[in-house]
């Protein structure tokens, strides 16, 4: 087991590794001159060779990329072009709001996924079941932009139950929360319903209900715990997805996150910015999968990452 | 056949879908009642606002004083043809580089899988975005962008089927009796992978047209004039208050579209092979 | 929605049609000569206090007077610090400011100028000559990477200390109570340089302190002190009670909030929890307001100095011909593509908005002509039109714009592909020879730094400008229009203003004869404010502040 860890976590480090690199590449074959766009249009030639030359951008790519390796071992992701500081703490000053952000999204995929879940499983083949089984492809075959245009435009345009952007309290994050949760719940409730089918068949819950536990005892202590363990293992695999969407949602709604710092540094070809938010959702989409792939075999030995 | 369709009216109603959305793709020229691209005098108000729906215009005008009914049509071309492209070349990419890295197990197996595993840990859209930034976009550079973004999942799945087969006993046999390699991949590995292809080359669209979309709605994707529905309501962000029509036809249109593909590709899927069931 | 930052490295300068019945034919008529030295307080009944909300989308990028050059940061830029020149709010009237008084020489190399006694940073310490030197040497300083160094290009050394051959400003020299500059080179706008945000006088030993901090603890005598920073979420600005004008700002304070559509800021503000959207009306939310009742007074609609231009590459096949050029120019229906803005802008016919000094009311340009356009084209060999590239940002209205844009070149035959980038690759595109043929320069359009009709040249329509890198996308270079704008702006003698103007005007339609751009529109700025904040519209699209923190009040 320890080795098995030790190995994925040098696989790991190695996909980062090539994150960064071809990343790296990416940007700097980009056509636009950061130099050129800091320097601003009354800038004399002169001005723009200093800038570049301070940059460090008129040394040869793999000096470049040496150095910025180097200070990436030291937890320095550079400094941002644009704003004059370290990208690091600008990342982590905006980390907090992509967090809550997902884990509201997360929280709001897994209870609504998992009650829709347990309910189609109670009651196979009825109402809440065949709702369940096709909003879950209606959920994967919605554009986020669309459900965030129109949650905005019912709840807040129109009703004014929740502001319509920004960010401090709990009503602000109800929305960006929903555009993230509700389209993957549906997927969930259908892993929940499945799962949940397979224990309820199981020995010792037939057991429990011979011995004449409550049926509401029995889901609740017994199946459940079970049920919602692939449903949780999923959530490593998506992270991906959730980076994704974070993307969309924070522009949407103005949400100061991660996703609108790389928005925005992308406009303004910042590239340490650019290059430290990839980096950022890489490691963070590698834990997932790490996570997943490490916690599969624990939870139930028939799931193993394909 | 008929009766599988009957059994399934989700697959049904997919097939539907797609017939209809093809057919406006294919007779947009015919259906459509003015050019895409035409921007009429009247179609705006006197003081630069869109036009609501009327008999005049069907759908309503956009932003421009286009017809947006012609504008669906015709972005139902845009949708279409990179969803079958970029999902077509990323099935191929994934194909290929499944079936090698599955089948010569070892160092180039190994290092091919590292490599995909790599491209899973990007952040798609992130990645989509810088690459369409870097790339000056056309419709055929975004079809590359989100071809080089979905390759990978293909590759990983192949790549299990890949190993797996490599291991049974016809192929061993085979390889045992001094078939080459080629022979093999091609004669036996590749036929059994073709309902693998034809299942995630569907769901595949979905996602596809899904991203263009998303592309395209940050200003990214498809180059203006030409209509995708993603830009359409890219274009159409600064009314959506008032006049919702621009952006909910084109969502409606991107929703059915997708949703269609993930049945019909579910069900290919189900058919195809029960056992296996995941994500779209 | 979807509104990025667009980091415009300009500033919007803006005044409201008010003004200009009124008080603009005066304003646009100051001399140097004529200023009346000290502050001049708009005379209108304020009443001290209060505390407002301001709203922006975009993170502010820095604080720095030195770095900072977008429109947000820029107004909070102006108030933080105080410079030796300023402008009397809401017009363009150049004012002595941390400067008690000053003189120039007659062959205008030499300006000398006497500081206010007993001015003090925030941190407490009293602003001295020395300072003055120090800032305006960090901001020419290559280590800071400045985007404002080359406005100081005619002080004396500039070229030796940008190169990095000298450790400083030979031409800034200082004594107990005021600062000389020796200019190289006589500079019609050195008064106005020394009031750019670039300018700012900052404390040495904080600057160093901070290091690169300093954009975000910023320190400076101004109006008001930066008393928190949550990064991408707020800032709180609060009265200097110590500001050397007593009476100056009336407000205690303002905070400015991040992260806001513009859609929702007017929103709140109509709910009254924001005192002014930042950004602007969106349209469809501009022309619901103009309608109703309710939103009276709460729009400030603002002429600025703005033009939107469309270059033509003269250095690009089948561009070169001037005939093709004027042909193009002829071929545009202005009023539609206002009409697509929802009229919040005027039609153009040439370089200069027409707020600015300089510009010829009378001079007609090319008019909507599509039928001449035609024989223009057939006149120079090209009866079938031909195919080029429109490039333009990809943030909205300018992708709609460049397509309206399109339509009116295919009536005449002219096949036009757009391209919508990132603003970045854009102004790439531009600077790199033979690779643009069109741009449309919606979202970096220029408005000037400051209002003189030479802010509109040497970049943009300079040979100085058409180089790799340049800001110049026509690559237009006329020689003998070169040798006359540098003969204007040697006319720094304070009486022969008018001449100057007259002569920057000649020099602006003359370019139109070479139609090296397509003026398009002069779009106007388009602010919301709650109905308690007082004052009149220009102190709200301030010529050279944006909004002006110092003069607004709340009622």
């Amino acid at each position: 087991m320890l080795a098995l860890l030790a190995k994925r976590l040098v696989q790991s480090a190695l996909i980062l590794l090539g994150v960064a690199a071809i990343t790296f590449v990416l940007l700097y074959a980009l056509p636009a001159d950061p130099a050129v766009l800091l320097a601003g249009r009354s800038a004399t030639a002169q001005t723009v060779a200093n800038i570049r030359h301070q940059l460090g951008l008129d040394q040869p790519l793999l000096v470049q990329f040496w150095h910025y390796l180097g200070n990436l071992l030291q937890g320095d992701l550079g400094r941002s072009f644009t704003q004059k500081t370290d990208v690091a703490p600008l990342i982590l000053a905006r980390l907090p709001a992509t967090l809550t952000l997902m884990a509201a999204g997360i929280a709001m995929e897994l209870v609504i996924g998992v009650s829709l879940g347990i309910l189609a499983a109670l009651r196979r083949g009825g109402l809440v079941d065949r709702l369940v089984m096709s909003l879950s492809f209606v959920g994967v075959s919605t554009p986020q932009f669309l459900v965030a245009l129109l949650l905005l435009y019912v709840f807040a345009a129109t009703l004014g139950w929740f502001p319509m952007s920004g960010y401090g309290t709990a009503a602000h994050i109800v929305l960006p929360a929903a555009t993230l949760g509700i389209l993957g719940a549906g997927w969930y409730a259908r892993i929940v319903r499945s799962s949940m089918i397979d224990v309820l068949n199981q020995d010792y819950v037939r057991t429990a209900r011979a011995k004449g536990l409550s049926r509401r005892r029995i889901v609740l202590r017994h199946a459940l715990p079970n049920a919602i363990l692939p449903a949780i293992a999923m959530i490593g695999i998506d992270i991906g997805q959730f980076m994704s969407g974070v993307v969309v949602v924070e522009a949407v709604y103005g949400w100061p996150g991660i996703g609108q710092l790389a928005w925005q540094a992308i406009q303004q070809v910042d590239i340490p910015i650019i290059m430290g938010v990839t980096l950022v959702s890489a490691a963070a989409i590698v834990i997932g999968n790490l996570v997943a792939d490490l916690t599969a075999p624990l939870i139930d030995p028939r799931i193993r990452a394909g | 056949m008929f009766r599988t369709l009957l059994r399934r009216p989700s697959l049904l109603i997919g097939l539907i879908v797609i017939a209809l959305v093809l057919a406006g793709a294919l007779f947009a020229p015919l259906i459509a009642p003015y050019q895409p691209d035409a921007q009429m005098f009247d179609g705006l108000s006197l003081e630069g606002a869109p036009l609501p729906p009327s008999h005049q215009f069907p759908l309503g005008t956009d932003t421009l004083g286009r017809d947006l009914f012609s504008r669906l049509l015709y972005g139902a071309r845009t949708s279409l043809l990179i969803g079958l492209v970029a999902n077509g070349i990323a099935v191929l990419i994934g194909l290929l580089i499944g079936t090698i890295a599955g089948y010569f197990s070892g160092l180039v197996g190994g290092t091919l899988m590292r490599f995909t595993d790599l491209m899973m840990a990007f952040p798609a859209l992130l990645l989509a975005i810088v690459l369409a930034a870097l790339l000056h976009p056309s419709l055929w550079i975004v079809a590359l962008v989100i071809a080089l973004v979905n390759w990978a999942q293909v590759a990983r799945i192949v790549y299990t089927e890949t190993r797996s087969l490599a291991e049974r006993d016809f192929i061993l046999a085979e390889r045992a009796m001094g078939a080459g390699h080629l022979r093999i991949l091609v004669l036996h590995i590749l036929p059994h992978l073709v309902p693998t292809a034809i299942v995630w080359g569907t769901l595949g669209i979905a996602t596809t047209v899904l991203l263009e979309a998303t592309l395209s709605f940050l200003g990214i994707g498809v180059q203006p004039p030409e209509p995708s529905w993603g830009n359409i309501v890219f274009e159409s962000q600064s009314y959506f208050q008032q006049a919702p029509w621009l952006v909910f036809f084109p969502g409606a249109a991107i929703l059915m579209t997708a949703l269609a593909f993930n049945l019909v590709g579910d069900a290919l899927r189900d058919i195809t092979d029960p056992t296996q069931r995941g994500r779209g | 929605m979807l509104k990025t930052l667009s980091r415009l490295p300009s500033l919007p300068l803006s005044r409201s049609r008010l003004l200009r019945s009124s008080v603009l034919a005066v304003a646009i008529a100051f001399a140097p000569a004529v200023l009346a030295p000290g502050f001049v307080a708009p005379a209108m009944a304020q009443t001290p206090g209060g505390d407002i909300v301001v709203t922006y989308k975009d993170d502010i990028a820095t604080l720095d007077p030195a770095i900072g050059y977008d429109w947000q940061n820029w107004s909070m830029i102006k108030s933080l610090f105080s410079r030796l020149m300023d402008y009397t709010p809401g017009t363009p009237n150049l004012v002595p400011s941390l400067a008690e008084s000053f003189t120039v020489s007659p062959d205008g190399l030499t300006y000398v100028f006497k500081l206010h006694k007993g001015v003090k940073f925030s941190n407490g310490r009293e602003v001295v000559p020395a300072d003055v030197k120090y800032s305006i040497e960090r901001a020419v300083n290559p280590k800071t990477q400045g985007p404002g160094a080359g406005f100081f290009g005619a002080i004396e050394g500039f070229d030796e200390f940008s190169a990095g051959k000298a450790d400083g400003l030979s031409g800034i020299t200082t004594d107990a109570d005021s600062v000389t500059f020796k200019l190289s080179r006589p500079d019609a706008t050195f008064l106005h340089v020394l009031a750019i945000n670039f300018a700012s006088v900052v404390p040495k030993e904080v600057v160093e302190a901070e290091g690169a901090d300093f954009g975000k603890k910023p320190v400076g005598s101004g109006t008001f002190i930066l008393k928190d920073w949550v990064i991408g979420q707020k800032l709180s600005f609060v009265k200097n009670k110590d500001y050397f004008q007593k009476g100056v700002p009336f407000i205690d304070s303002f905070t400015v909030e991040i992260g806001q559509e513009p859609l929702v800021a007017v929103l709140r503000l109509q709910k009254g929890e924001v005192d002014i959207a930042g950004d602007g009306v969106p349209p469809a939310k501009f022309l619901e307001m103009t309608k109703s009742p309710d939103a009276a007074g709460m729009i400030v609609d603002g002429e600025q100095l703005h033009t939107g231009y469309v270059t033509l590459n003269t250095k690009i096949k089948p561009l070169d011909n001037v005939k093709v050029r004027q042909a193009l120019n002829m071929a545009i229906n202005k009023d539609r593509i206002v009409r697509i803005v929802n009229g919040r802008a005027t039609p153009a016919n040439q370089p200069l908005p027409p707020l600015m000094p300089g510009y010829d009311k009378d001079f007609k340009g090319y008019a909507y002509d599509p039928a001449k356009a035609k024989e223009l084209l057939k006149e120079a060999g090209l009866p079938d039109g031909f195919s080029t590239v429109l490039y333009s940002t990809n943030t909205d209205p300018q992708p709609r714009i460049a397509q309206a844009i399109q339509q009116d070149l295919a009536a005449i035959g002219v096949k036009a592909e757009i391209k919508a980038l990132a603003q970045a690759n854009v102004i790439a595109a531009g600077g790199t020879e033979g690779e643009a043929p069109m741009i449309w320069s919606g979202g970096m359009a220029w408005i000037a730094d400051f209002p003189d009709p030479s802010n509109f040249y040497g970049p943009i329509l300079g040979c100085a400008g058409a180089v790799a890198g340049g800001w110049n996308w026509s690559w237009y270079c006329n020689k003998d229009l070169q040798a006359r704008a540098v003969a204007a702006d040697s006319m720094s003698d304070p009486a022969k203003v008018k001449e100057r103007e007259a002569a920057w005007g000649k020099v602006f339609t003359d370019i139109m004869a070479d139609a090296p751009w397509i003026p398009v529109f002069n779009e106007r700025r388009i602010v919301a404010k709650s109905k308690r904040m007082g004052g009149p519209a220009e102190i709200y699209v301030d010529p050279t502040r944006v909004i002006n923190y110092d003069a607004i009040f709340v009622k």
